[in-house]
């Protein structure tokens, strides 16, 4: 029988214990919790109020350190193809021109003071399919490929998720393509003549491993 | 019965009144209620609980409809308005449609009785709070009625559930309300608040001027959760177990019609405990000398206003008393029902019978 009373007694004090916590939640309701992070000193002391984060219009700041979306600065890229080689889940595709001769200096040079010799018409970053594991980032030469904060870039279409940085037009493009191979003609035309006329270019041993190509590149290239 | 001269004057004056033969002030005095339902359930039933949740639990509740979420819930009778209205190929097509019927009919049916301050009522019954207490449990049947029709093992098990819960539990709150009906001597619900109305305000109420009224106070407070299915007793519903109890197979207009059934009856268990106990629509303010608060916070308007709040009051403690209890298992439901309510329920009749006697 005094149990009977004691557990009266025990349901009476908890249920008011629980309705007191509640309702000093309910008026508590009228401050916002901190937003002291994990490391600061008064993490733990922070137990009043609202802990809501209405999303879109209020976000944590994405940490510095953090690995988020990729941004290629493209000014900065000499187009080295390593982040492209380094890449595990191949998300990224670059197509480089070599620059011709007259044109480094159109090209011009890194934030970094170095030269740069290739054009980049071709830097596609497939985010959907990158795992910001970093390593590309690890090995960009001239530190232009970086994670970015940006941490929510969600899209309809996943075809949207591929980020283009290539900064040549399609006209561009074109005209590099035929500047670079009438250079080309021109080198080999001159080395053709240079050969003709018995000279051996000074300080470069002759590019001929083979003294008569003749038709094998068309059938090499079949055959490949 | 004595009444004094101002009671009732409002609703009797719009009962006499008639277009032709069209009863138009008789369909008034019904529209009231059915009104003050939907509003209420619309702004504070829904909104205003979402809303204590939240803040009970460190969160916001609904932001994006409007200014704070004030037009969620008209968004929500939107899309409820648009859902499609399914009946089960293996439901008992009568018995499922006509369940949430009987459902919100017996909680409607409830609100006839409920004095809207000294001036309107539905009607003044002489055996008003007898008539409360049998139609409100009128809902059981319309519970059973679905959730047998839905032909659903979780919808039948929680109306089984829902149904033992409601007849134990009503045996406690009659008897508690019994105590009440002595200590008035009517059961009048306009004749409980004039009895309970007087100069010095809350003094009158029976809850303060009788040592014995807590106990039948808290007792029916208990009892009425349990009938409502409010949370710490909402087994029939137990979202975890019965995925929603009798309703699980409704959707669109017919699930409203569950929500305004809830709704309507909180406001009315919250109405009567405020009736019996807390003199509905009399003003708690007291005369203190030259200023006569109570006199000057007395009338139709402030008898409404009065009772209204009182029922919020209730049903504010309802919301608190969900969003702070666990559920109880079957076994303690009906442990606190037979072997603690009902015991105290008898022992507080004889305490207000032997006070009535003898005070």
């Amino acid at each position: 029988m005094s149990e009977y009373f004691s557990n009266i007694k025990t349901g009476a004090t908890t249920i008011a214990t629980g309705l007191s916590i509640t309702l000093r939640h309910f008026f508590n309701a009228v401050k916002r919790k901190g937003d002291a992070g994990i490391d600061d000193a008064d993490y733990f002391n922070q137990v009043d109020g609202l802990c809501t984060l209405q999303y879109p219009r209020e976000a944590v700041p994405t940490p510095k350190i953090g690995r988020y979306r990729l941004y290629n600065d493209i000014d900065d890229c000499i187009g080295c193809c390593q982040c492209e080689r380094a890449c595990p889940v191949e998300c990224i595709t670059i197509e480089t021109i070599k620059t011709t001769a007259d044109d480094l200096a159109v090209c011009g040079k890194t934030s970094g003071g170095q030269q740069k010799r290739m054009w980049v018409p071709v830097f596609d970053i497939d985010v959907a399919k990158c795992m910001t594991c970093g390593i590309c980032v690890s090995v960009c030469p001239t530190d232009c490929l970086v994670h970015s904060p940006v941490a929510d870039f969600s899209e309809f279409d996943v075809r949207n998720m591929v980020y283009h940085y290539g900064n040549l037009s399609k006209i561009e493009v074109e005209a590099k393509k035929k500047k670079l191979e009438e250079e080309k003609a021109a080198k080999e035309k001159a080395a053709a003549e240079a050969i003709a006329r018995g000279e051996v270019p000074a300080g470069r041993p002759a590019p001929k491993p083979k003294p008569a190509p003749g038709p094998a590149p068309v059938g090499g290239e079949a055959g490949e | 019965m004595s009444q004094s001269p101002s009671l009732n004057t409002w609703s009797e004056a719009l009962s006499g009144f008639y277009i032709g033969w069209l009863p138009l002030g008789l369909l008034i005095v019904a529209a009231v209620p059915l009104i003050f339902i939907a509003l209420y359930a619309l702004t504070y039933g829904v909104y205003g609980e979402r809303k204590i949740s939240a803040f009970m639990q460190d969160r916001l509740g609904p932001m994006e409809v409007g200014k704070w979420g004030i037009l969620q819930t008209l968004a929500d009778i939107l899309k409820l308005l648009q859902k499609e209205d399914i009946v089960p190929t293996a439901a008992d097509k009568f018995l499922f449609v006509i369940g949430p019927v009987i459902m919100f009919v017996g909680s409607f049916m409830a609100f006839v009785v409920l004095p809207y301050g000294p001036a309107f009522i539905g009607a003044d019954l002489n055996v008003g709070l007898f008539y409360a207490i049998g139609i409100v449990s009128f809902e059981v049947v319309g519970i059973l009625a679905s959730g047998w029709g839905s032909n659903n093992k979780w919808a039948l098990y929680g109306a089984i559930r829902s149904v033992a819960q409601i007849v134990s539990y009503e045996i406690p709150a009659s008897i508690a309300l019994l105590c009440g009906a002595m200590m008035a001597g009517t059961l009048s619900m306009q004749q409980f608040c004039v009895l309970q109305s007087g100069p010095y305000g809350f003094i009158h109420y029976y809850l303060f001027s009788n040592p014995i009224a807590w106990l039948p106070f808290l007792i029916y407070f208990i009892a009425s959760l349990a009938e409502n299915n409010r949370a710490p007793f909402d087994i029939p519903e137990a979202e975890s177990e019965l995925v929603a109890g009798f309703f699980t197979e409704y959707s669109g207009m017919k699930f409203a019609m569950f929500f305004l059934a809830e709704y309507g009856s909180m406001f009315m268990v919250s109405a009567i405990i405020s009736i019996v106990f807390l003199g509905g629509w009399a003003s708690p303010l007291p005369n203190i000398g030259g200023f006569a608060l109570n006199e000057w916070t007395s009338g139709p308007v402030w008898g409404a206003f009065w009772i209204i709040m009182k029922a919020f009051f209730f049903i504010f403690v309802q919301m608190w008393l969900r969003w702070t209890l666990p559920r109880l298992r079957v076994d303690q439901l009906m442990f606190l029902c037979w072997k603690v309510l009902t015991p105290f329920a008898f022992i507080a009749f004889v305490l207000t019978a032997v006070w009535e006697i003898y005070k």
